[in-house]
């Protein structure tokens, strides 16, 4: 029986669902409450910080030994600025931690916090992008003239040629609103400290334990041996739990220096005002037009708001380069011009967020391609048709090697599913009613599974990729997995339980995987990037080949025959087309108590791999069905489907987990959420009653069709999908806006298209809300 | 997250909360389904230093429908709505309208009596309540007293409701025979407070509109009842042209202010589109 391919239920539903799940916040009730004093003001300077008499409160003056954190891209265009893990003299955003507070609960905590006074003599502040990219706008900082962060630049030889002879050069700008993760659970942490050997343990909800035990080892000027950092059930991260923040340095500085338990558990306001933003960028693109639709070439002007720092491990670096290196997407086209600028500004900080850029330029390609299909009246999935990749290895022009996919065949398969000629009907017959609805269409790739080979291209001083897995069946039969990743609501553990069972003839029930926990995993990177399947998994089923080959050869001895006659499956070790066998079990077992007679084992059963691929491209094709209501500008989708191909499916139940949510928050970004300050830096959207993530009322049923085109780039044929849920959908939603109100020529969309902006837009075009 | 300091009372009789009122006056809240008050104390944005919680004042709880109306305890909760009291067409109006409040678990706690002293211009029961000449039921220690719709809402979160006094009782008139109502609401998520919404109710005779009510939440800094939009509809036909003509007459009437969720502009387009589908329902 095979695993692989099967939609087994979830191993850690069970416990989640029966409220039995155990994250920071339940593991913190005896700590001692730690609360951050924010900085009320975007920029300013800091005059003095009052204290309350007795109080338990330290500000940067008592953390004078530890460094800023300061993460490096080793580009001559970098420009590197330090965070300090409590502000020193100045705040360069609202939000910002100025002094720690430590107090008997959580609302003693609160108390003692409001009590301290910063005094601050506030400057003014540079909110926006091209306000902070203007002459003569304020510097937030002063090692970053002009406010650039990092900027990437290219230019292939050909493209002046290719402008020069475009039968039409069209020219869109476009706008993502910032967006916050949101995860359920918030960030926390619990520091305990041991008294006996020193060491602190930290608990936090994060998805890169390894990586935040090196950063915090550094900051703090620790031996990382003194610190072990566990992830425990973590409540959603989507990219904002894999940066190291200051807050969980000074949990860690401040169990060691009270020699104590402390707890920082955030609350919704602190998330929205600290954690990370991302996706503030406005993308300028000239695309040149043959007559018949041919895209010859593309000239970009990208500029990503990251916010007043950079942040670590990845960089500021991020958004921009993400952006420089793939906007080309799904499209076959040789002449490429780009400036990405990360751009830094007095608020919050921007990280990665599941889709990393990718949303905004696959936004951006696919309101190009319907612009221009509009401009040289041709179809939009025709434009589509003749400009993608068909060929493979496909190199772009910014150099990726695309693996085989099926961009041209997803499409035509979505295309025949939604019943176009259906549509076009109904859209008509409805207009005549005065109603509005629209079919969007985007195509996509998504880049997944990169080992160090495409980070360190982007000149990081960290360089992630790899990760390290090391598999034990113990004397019983059963296997621990353990995985560098740190999977944290992707189901992971039970699709590597999956990969584990085919290649050991094993029951994945039989297959327990441990993250999350320094002292107990191999060092690696975590979860995030859709890399996890790929790299852990192919780095699971490396080490379970190994481990099988062991197995193997114990019971061969055993059986009397070559290994190569034994097959594994059942929980057996079965000497093919005789009926003789041995439980898998009793092999485990004699591997560990007669090592003696397995000389070529060794003692027990254990293996590890390494494994660090290249990367390879999942893609997909979404289509959406709105209605946009003349009356009240709001949109809603009536129809939403996904031909996605993401390789061999470990589970396709989790897949369709993944696709589901990441679609979810994609439309989030084109119709929902957005955080939105003021001009003097103040943030407007501090709960979820200002900052709107959308519920199950407003997202439709999602139609999943799944291709697959085993990648020959990963060891398992898989490809992630982590992150194309949330590339894809804006596109779809907005380019089915556009088409619902081509009759008033609309075209000048902005995410999120907000009832506000649509009625706006239709005003402009003399739209009464009568219609 | 954690609220301020505050003392807490529990009183088990009308009498002994009006007598703690008095007592404390201006330091004291009182604490009705707390799906308002306690999110502003949660965030420190309120900070009473006494807590009276109505919740056990049964004599605060009761439904009551008859001929001349409804008389509404202003602890009966949102989800005493779902259903409709009776086969009045004000109670079939108020069922539809419960379900724009909020979300089903913050239903099931708040109360009729808490959404009119909290006085939110986008509150649903604040519509109504204006719309149709709610009368409301005040209480003291000096005694009774009663406040029509029209002096009861006196601004943003302010009401005729003194800092030593309880709302106990909305009664609602019943609607005149063949009366018909309409309600739509816009806003940007199920169970968000409205950007925009209107109330109407409409006798329709022989497609002359003999009798009408238009009201319109979320638009002003209190519920506005269109006394001129009324007067204009009275003895109009009831269709298509009336209702546009009095979705532009309420346009003008409307003072919403703009903010991240709708410029004023906006709202205002919004005024027009909930008024003209409010009549249009309710002539239908
Ligand atoms: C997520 C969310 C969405 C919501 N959406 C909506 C919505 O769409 N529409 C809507 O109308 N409401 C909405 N609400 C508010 C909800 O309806 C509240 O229940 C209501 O506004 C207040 O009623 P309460 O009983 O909870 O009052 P409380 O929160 O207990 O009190 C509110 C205020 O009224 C005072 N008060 C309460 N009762 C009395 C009384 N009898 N006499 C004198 N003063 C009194 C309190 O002191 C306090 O100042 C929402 C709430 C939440 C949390």
């Amino acid at each position: 029986m095979t695993w692989i391919g099967r939609r087994l239920r979830r191993f850690e539903d069970p416990a989640l669902l029966l409220g039995r799940g155990s994250f920071v916040a339940d593991r913190s009730s005896t700590a001692a409450a730690v609360k951050f004093v924010r900085s009320p003001v975007a920029a300013g300077t800091i005059l003095g910080i009052d204290i309350p008499d007795g109080a338990s409160v330290f500000t940067a003056r008592d953390l004078a030994g530890t460094k800023p954190i300061r993460p490096i891209l080793e580009r001559p265009d970098y420009r590197a600025v330090g965070q300090p893990l409590l502000a020193v003299d100045r705040v360069v955003h609202t939000g910002q931690a100025v002094a720690v507070v430590v107090g008997r609960d959580q609302a003693d905590a609160e108390d003692l916090a409001e009590q301290v006074y910063v005094d601050i003599d506030p400057s003014a502040a540079v909110v926006d992008v091209d306000a902070a990219l203007a002459e003569g706008a304020r510097q937030v900082h002063a090692e970053a003239p002009g406010n650039v962060l990092v900027e990437g630049r290219m230019k292939t030889p050909g493209l002046d040629q290719a402008f020069a002879e475009a039968a039409a050069v069209v020219a869109i700008t476009l706008r993502s609103g910032r967006q916050s993760a949101a995860p359920m659970e918030p960030r926390g942490g619990l520091a305990e400290f041991d008294p006996a050997s020193g060491r602190v343990t930290l608990t936090a909800s994060v998805q890169m334990p390894h990586m935040l035990r090196t950063g915090i080892a550094d900051v703090l000027g620790m031996r990382e041996t003194d610190l072990r950092v566990v992830a425990p059930d973590v409540g959603g991260g989507f990219g904002q739990k894999m940066s190291l923040f200051p807050e969980y340095a000074v949990l860690v500085w401040l169990a060691r220096h009270l020699r104590r338990d402390v707890a920082w558990i955030e609350d919704r306001r602190e998330n929205f005002l600290a954690a990370s933003h991302s996706r503030d960028q406005v993308f300028g693109v000239k695309g040149a037009f043959a007559a018949d639709g041919r895209l010859l070439g593309i000239d970009a002007d990208l500029r990503s708001n990251v916010g007043a720092f950079s942040c670590y491990p990845v960089t500021c670096g991020v958004e921009p380069l993400m952006a420089f290196a793939e906007l080309p997407g799904p499209y076959d086209f040789a002449e490429y011009g780009v400036r990405s600028r990360g751009v830094t500004t007095n608020t919050c900080m921007m990280a990665p967020y599941r889709g990393v850029s990718r949303p905004m330029l696959t936004l951006t390609m696919e309101r190009l391609m319907d612009v221009a299909a509009r401009r040289l009246g041709i179809d939009p999935w025709d434009i589509r048709r003749r400009n993608l990749i068909k060929h493979f290895p496909h190199k772009s022009p910014t150099g990726l090697v695309y693996d085989p996919a099926t961009y041209l065949e997803a499409m035509e398969a979505a295309e025949q599913r939604i019943g176009l000629g259906e549509f076009r009907a109904r859209q008509k017959r409805l207009r005549d009613e005065g109603r509005y609805i629209g079919l969007g269409v985007s195509v996509f790739s998504e880049r997944s599974g990169y080992g160090t080979p495409a980070f360190a291209a982007r000149k990081m001083q960290i360089v992630p990729g790899y990760e390290n897995v090391d598999c034990t069946m113990d004397p019983s039969g059963y296997v621990d997995v353990r995985i560098g990743a740190s999977p944290h609501g992707q189901g992971l553990k039970t699709a590597l339980a999956q990969l584990v069972a085919d290649e050991l003839g094993i029951s994945p029930e039989h297959v327990r995987v441990i993250s999350g926990d320094t002292d107990a995993t191999p060092y690696g990177w975590g979860t995030f990037a859709s890399r996890s399947m790929v790299i852990a998994g192919g780095a699971t089923k490396l080490a379970a080949t190994k481990l099988a080959d062991k197995i193997r050869l114990v019971a061969a001895t055993l059986l009397e025959v070559e290994p190569e006659a034994i097959e594994l499956a059942d929980g057996l070790a079965r000497v093919r087309q005789t009926n003789r066998s041995l439980a898998i079990a009793d092999a485990a077992r004699a591997a560990y108590h007669q090592s003696y007679k397995f000389p070529a084992v060794g003692a027990g059963l254990r293996d590890t791999a390494l494994y660090d691929p290249g990367g390879t491209f999942s893609n997909a094709c979404h289509v959406a069905e709105v209605e946009v209501d003349i009356g009240t500008g709001g949109v809603s989708i009536s129809r939403f489907l996904v031909v996605e191909d993401a390789g061999v499916l470990i589970n396709p139940m989790i897949v369709d987990g993944q696709i589901a949510g990441g679609v979810a928050q994609g439309i989030a970004n084109a119709l929902y959420e957005e955080v939105v300050y003021d001009d003097a830096g103040n943030l407007l959207t501090a709960s979820f009653a200002d900052y709107l993530p959308p519920t199950a009322a407003e997202i439709p049923e999602i139609d999943i069709v799944h291709m697959e085109t085993i990648s020959p780039a990963t060891v398992t044929g898989a490809k992630g999908v982590g992150e194309g849920g949330a590339i894809g959908a804006p596109a779809a939603v907005l380019n089915a806006i556009s088409d619902a109100l081509s009759p008033f020529g609309i075209e000048a969309l902005e995410m999120p298209a907000t009832p506000d902006r649509i009625r706006d837009l239709l005003r402009k075009a003399g739209i009464s809300p009568h219609g | 997250m954690k609220p301020a300091r505050f003392d807490y009372h529990r009183p088990a009789r009308l009498a002994e909360a009006l007598e703690l009122l008095s007592g404390h006056g201006g330091n004291c809240k009182v604490l009705a389904g707390g799906q308002s008050l306690v999110p502003a104390m949660n965030f420190r944005l309120a900070r009473p230093e006494i807590l009276i919680d109505i919740n056990d004042l049964k004599e605060l709880g009761r439904l009551e429908d008859g001929a001349q109306g409804l008389r509404i305890g202003a602890l009966v909760r949102h989800a005493a709505f779902h259903q409709p009291a009776d086969d009045s067409e004000l109670s079939r109006l108020l069922s539809r309208v419960v379900r724009h409040i909020a979300h089903y678990p913050i239903r099931q706690r708040g109360t009729f009596g808490g959404s009119l002293a909290h006085a939110d211009p986008a509150s649903e029961w604040c519509l109504v309540a204006a719309t149709l000449s709610a009368e409301m039921t005040i209480a003291s220690t000096a005694g009774e007293r009663k406040v029509p719709a029209d002096q009861f809402f006196r601004g943003l979160f302010t009401t005729a409701v003194a800092e030593n006094e309880l709302l106990t009782a909305i009664e609602i008139p019943a609607l005149p025979p063949g009366a018909r109502g309409g309600f739509y609401e816009f806003s940007r998520r199920a169970g968000d407070f409205a950007l925009a919404m209107a109330l109407a109710v409409l006798v329709v005779d022989g497609g002359v509109i003999r009798w009408a009510r238009l009201g319109l939440g979320a638009a002003a800094d209190r519920p506005l009842r269109l006394l001129p939009v009324e007067r204009m509809l009275e003895g109009r036909l009831a269709d298509a042209a009336t209702f546009r003509e009095a979705a532009a007459a309420a346009r003008d009437l409307a003072s919403p202010s703009g903010d991240i969720h709708g410029g004023a502009d906006y709202r205002k387009d919004l005024v027009a589109t909930v008024v003209e589908r409010a009549l249009t329902e309710a002539a239908s």
